[in-house]
């Protein structure tokens, strides 16, 4: 029998996966990549307490993470591909206009 | 038995996927790893009784927003960072700050899954999973629902404006 703690150890270890991807890549496209990483991890827990403790109220929130998730990617690709357009550069560490 | 199997079947996919999506060289190939990971969460959708929410996960994700990346890794060039170091040079306080992380919640998950009620699924409802799914979206929370529909067409709105020629 799968208990609710199998899930949220697969889910933390999904996130951890993504928080290095975010932390030490330095590709952009491949950082929103693993943002994607986390969300999931985030959806599987909602799921998984939405089946073990009966009701839908989890999935109805994973498939407004999964509509938020879709903005994001659209808001980061176009703010990729103006940066692109402007500086030529895809790799994070090289974006520092902001940075003292 | 078969859920046992399906349910470590799906995880180790979704990890070595998701290990090989941030390790990857080649953008193109961590797109791939990407789709195979989310096609593992499809799976655990399934077994989790959430066919509605493993049917969405497939067309939207795999079929939009990944379709979505893999045109924007053929827009930039990859040829120059295929030849980079690909990780940036913080990565020791960056892998520093992930290992605190998952000590913290690897020990909030262990102690704190002693304290769940161990229920089992409720499994005699007559309805299918949509119309469960369904009834609760437009009834409980149309709210939300009608937000995220303005924060989808802000974020249409933006995409459009941040991609033009001349910002």
């Amino acid at each position: 029998m799968i208990s609710i703690t199998h899930y949220l150890f697969l889910s933390t270890a999904l996130l951890t996966i993504g928080v290095v991807g975010v932390l030490t890549r330095r590709n952009m496209v491949i950082i929103l990549m693993s943002v994607e990483l986390i969300l999931n991890a985030v959806n599987i827990n909602l799921v998984a307490f939405s089946h073990y403790w009966g009701g839908v109220h989890g999935q109805v929130f994973a498939i407004f993470i999964i509509a938020d998730a879709a903005a994001e990617v659209a808001v980061g690709l176009g703010l990729l591909i103006a940066l692109f357009r402007n500086k030529e550069v895809v790799n994070a560490d090289q974006v520092d206009l902001l940075k003292w | 038995m078969l859920d046992q199997i399906f349910f470590y079947l799906f995880a180790t996919v979704i990890l070595a996927s998701a290990i090989l999506c941030v390790t990857a060289r080649n953008a193109v190939h961590s797109a791939i790893f990407l789709i195979g990971t989310l096609l593992g969460v499809a799976g655990l959708y399934l077994l989790l009784t959430a066919e509605f929410l493993a049917g969405v996960q497939v067309i939207l994700y795999v079929g939009g927003i990944m379709v979505l990346f893999l045109f924007v890794i053929m827009l930039v060039n990859i040829d120059q960072s295929l030849r980079e170091n690909i990780f940036s040079h913080q990565w020791r306080v960056g892998m520093g700050a992930v290992v605190l992380l998952a000590a913290e919640l690897g020990w909030f998950v262990t102690k704190g899954g002693v304290s769940m009620p161990a229920r089992t699924p409720d499994t005699t409802s007559q309805l299918g999973n949509v119309q469960q799914v369904g009834d609760v979206i437009f009834q409980s929370y149309l709210l939300p629902f009608e937000i995220a529909s303005i924060l989808l067409l802000v974020a249409m709105v933006g995409a459009v404006v941040l991609a033009k020629k001349r910002i």
